[in-house]
């Protein structure tokens, strides 16, 4: 038995012509909390998909738990919970419908005391006889989380499971994953949220179909070679246009009174603290910068392939 | 790999729930049989009266005359007046003013005297053969009758057989002499074609348009399970709907039920079951809810008119009957009057259960080849 959990090579995915993901290599240690980013459209639903078993690749292989995800999803199937993105169970519904539901097609032994405990930790017990469809979209996404857990799978594979939750539900959300992880859970969660995306052991990023970078969210910045320095200044409206202006800055993010100013090249930005005076202070981590970077430039990236394929 | 029961059960006992939850279609199921009834058994007459009727008249007599009459209080023709030609006789029929012309040909009185069995000619309007179909099937009792009250008393002995008075007809008519008993069998065939291939193939689209089939395929369910746990609701449903019609049939329409209802019964659980398999076909070719909708509707047209419903099977051109016997409707319509006006028992309907069995085996097979355990 090895200590991956997911092991994919080469995973392809085609949809009219269109390569949505292009030859993914993925290595999910056991056990680790792996985030999954990526610009919207990037391809990673469909990876997920292809991961559990619900799309058939064009390409690639690999092991998920050690089982082909080729020929053996039905084992996969059953020791892995799935959370989709958009809410996939039964609105017409009750709650506790949809959850024994779920028990019953994972063939669960004491259905009836996994639901009930699962809908007394969701804070749902009073509202079990509500249909699913009556509840607000951050109470879908705690439902649907729980009703993937409801078989205590040993991955977890979350597409955005904290889209539209409260903050105070995603810390709770997060504790709960951590908890999961140290019991030996593998957990794959996909987020656009950068709070999140520093709380996992690794991260991989993706743009269009393609795994750009893979690390640990403290090598991820350097990987990617930004630097970041944050600055306050009084007037900052006029100091931020006056950094967007100046070509030695890659990037300029507004965070309150401060300005997230990135670049490069250490000379390069040494210079641009000379030329516009302030309190300079070097960030480090500056994760979300990487990524903001990163995107933009898929953005561009984009466009190459699109418009050359009109052409 | 193993199928697991309690899975199917979970499937079909929340598909049940969402059944029920669902009160447009639910009122649907039950309404719209109910209407399709009333429409075809009442609306639709096929047994019409009063049909307008030109005479040509080469000869007269008290014999002519009596035909005539028997033909008038017989209800099924109603005399407009007298065409001096056969042409003027076929250009009223040609426009339409009239559905039959009568000829009394020239020397009829005296022909049947003599014992030379003239021919008394009726000319259908055939363009709408289920109009004419019971006034022409009338006719020859109507002509007899006439025939036997005239000459009673000295002529009694022309009367006896052969009879004096041969009654031509021209234009084809329906072979099974088309009525309200005939169509009113035939209309469950359509109403269960229409309602279960369409309820099943929505319910099973619904699913993946809502977004709840990634779900559900997410979990070790197997599309037999899935299949069979969707499909076996609606038999229920099938169910229902028979007994509705039944119901009508035997004393709203007084259609009488002389054959065996084990035939019956065995007939429509087969029938139900291929139009739940064409649902699900359906179902596995339409990308939401609409299409599948849509796609159900273009499949109820041939069961309405090839299937024998509409027009008699036997007079339909061989490509249409081939097509024809490919529609399991077609089948169950033969099975049901068979039983129902025949008296026809389980051993009389063996080939027409054949028929819809062998359909299902191939529209079972074809969505089983269809059906993806995977969003592709
Ligand atoms: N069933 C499908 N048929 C055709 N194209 C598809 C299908 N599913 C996804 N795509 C395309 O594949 C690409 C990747 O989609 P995917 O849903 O995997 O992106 P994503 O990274 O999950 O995006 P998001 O962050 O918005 O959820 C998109 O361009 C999408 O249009
Ligand atoms: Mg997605």
């Amino acid at each position: 038995m090895s200590d991956l959990a997911i092991s994919v090579r080469g995973l392809t995915k085609v949809f009219g012509g269109r390569r949505v993901v292009d030859g993914f290599d993925m290595d999910v240690p056991k056990g680790a909390i792996y985030g999954f980013l990526g610009p919207n459209g990037s391809g990673k639903t469909t990876t997920i998909r292809m991961m559990c078993g619900l799309l058939t690749p064009e390409a690639g292989d690999g092991t998920c738990l050690g089982f082909d995800i080729l020929r053996q999803s039905q084992e996969i199937k059953g020791r892995v919970g799935y959370m989709t993105q958009r809410f996939s169970l039964y609105e017409d519904l009750t709650i506790r419908e949809n959850l024994d539901f779920i028990g019953r097609m994972y063939r669960m032994k004491d259905r009836g005391a996994r639901v009930d405990r699962a809908l007394v930790d969701l804070g749902l017990a009073e509202r079990a006889g509500q249909l699913a469809g009556s509840l607000s979209g951050g109470w879908k996404q705690r439902l649907s989380l729980a009703a993937c857990m409801l078989h205590e799978p040993e991955l977890l594979m979350l597409d955005e499971p904290t889209a539209g939750v409260d903050p105070k539900a995603r810390r709770d959300f997060w504790d709960e994953i951590r908890r999961l992880s140290a019991r030996g859970v593998t957990v794959l969660v996909s987020t656009h949220y950068m709070d999140e995306a520093v709380q996992c052991d690794f991260i991989a990023y993706i743009a269009y179909g393609r795994k750009l970078i893979s690390g640990t969210p403290k090598d991820i910045p350097r990987l990617v070679g930004l630097q970041t320095w944050v600055v306050e200044a009084g007037e900052v409206g006029t100091l931020e246009a006056a950094l967007k202006a100046d070509p030695d800055v890659a990037q300029v993010a507004r965070f309150g009174a401060m300005l997230h100013v990135s670049g490069t090249d250490e000379a390069r930005l040494e210079a641009v603290r000379q030329r516009h005076p302030g309190q300079w202070q070097k960030l480090d981590g500056g994760l979300e910068e990487a990524f903001i970077w990163l995107m933009s430039g898929a953005q561009d990236n984009f466009a190459g392939p699109a418009a050359r394929g009109g052409a | 790999m193993t199928l697991s029961l309690a899975r199917l059960w979970a499937v079909l006992v929340k598909e049940f729930i969402q059944m029920r939850r669902d009160k447009v279609t639910f009122v649907m199921m039950i309404g719209l049989p109910i209407m399709q009834l009333i429409i075809f058994g009442f609306a639709i007459n096929s047994d019409p009266r009063h049909l307008p009727t030109l005479v040509e008249m080469a000869d007269t007599g008290p014999l002519t005359r009596a035909v005539l009459e028997g033909m008038r209080t017989s209800d099924y023709f109603e005399f407009q007046g007298v065409v001096t030609s056969p042409a003027a006789g076929d250009r009223a029929l040609r426009d339409g003013s009239a559905n039959f012309v009568v000829v009394i040909p020239k020397g009829f009185e005296r022909d049947v005297m003599r014992g030379l069995r003239p021919a008394l000619l009726l000319s259908a309007d055939a363009s709408d053969p289920s109009a004419s179909g019971a006034a022409v099937a009338a006719l020859g009792g109507i002509v007899d009758q006439a025939v036997a009250d005239t000459l009673a008393g000295p002529l009694a002995q022309k009367a006896a057989s052969p009879a004096p008075v041969q009654v031509t007809i021209h234009k084809e008519y329906n072979p099974e002499g088309r009525t309200s008993t005939n169509i009113v069998p035939g209309l469950l065939a359509i109403i269960m074609s229409m309602t279960m291939v369409m309820i099943t193939a929505v319910a099973i689209v619904r699913e993946s348009e809502r977004g709840t089939m990634e779900a559900l395929i997410a979990t070790p369910v197997r599309p037999a399970e899935v299949m069979v746990g969707k499909i076996a609701p609606y038999i229920l449903v099938g169910y229902v709907q028979t007994a509705v019609f039944l119901l009508a049939a035997l004393w709203v329409f007084r259609v009488p039920f002389l054959g065996s209802w084990w035939a019956f019964f065995a007939g429509f659980n087969l029938f139900i079951v291929a139009n739940l398999a064409l649902g699900f076909l359906i179902s596995t070719l339409s990308r939401n809810q609409m299409q599948a909708m849509q796609l159900s509707f273009f499949s109820l047209m041939p069961s309405i008119l090839l299937s024998g419903f509409m027009f008699p099977f036997a007079g339909m051109p061989p490509w249409a009957q081939a097509i024809g016997s490919a529609i399991p409707a077609t089948h169950f319509l033969r099975l049901t009057r068979k039983v129902m006006l025949k008296g026809a028992g389980i051993a009389d309907v063996t080939q027409d259960m054949a028929g819809i069995a062998a359909i299902m085996a191939v529209i079972v097979a074809a969505a089983l080849l269809r059906y993806r355990q995977t969003l592709d």
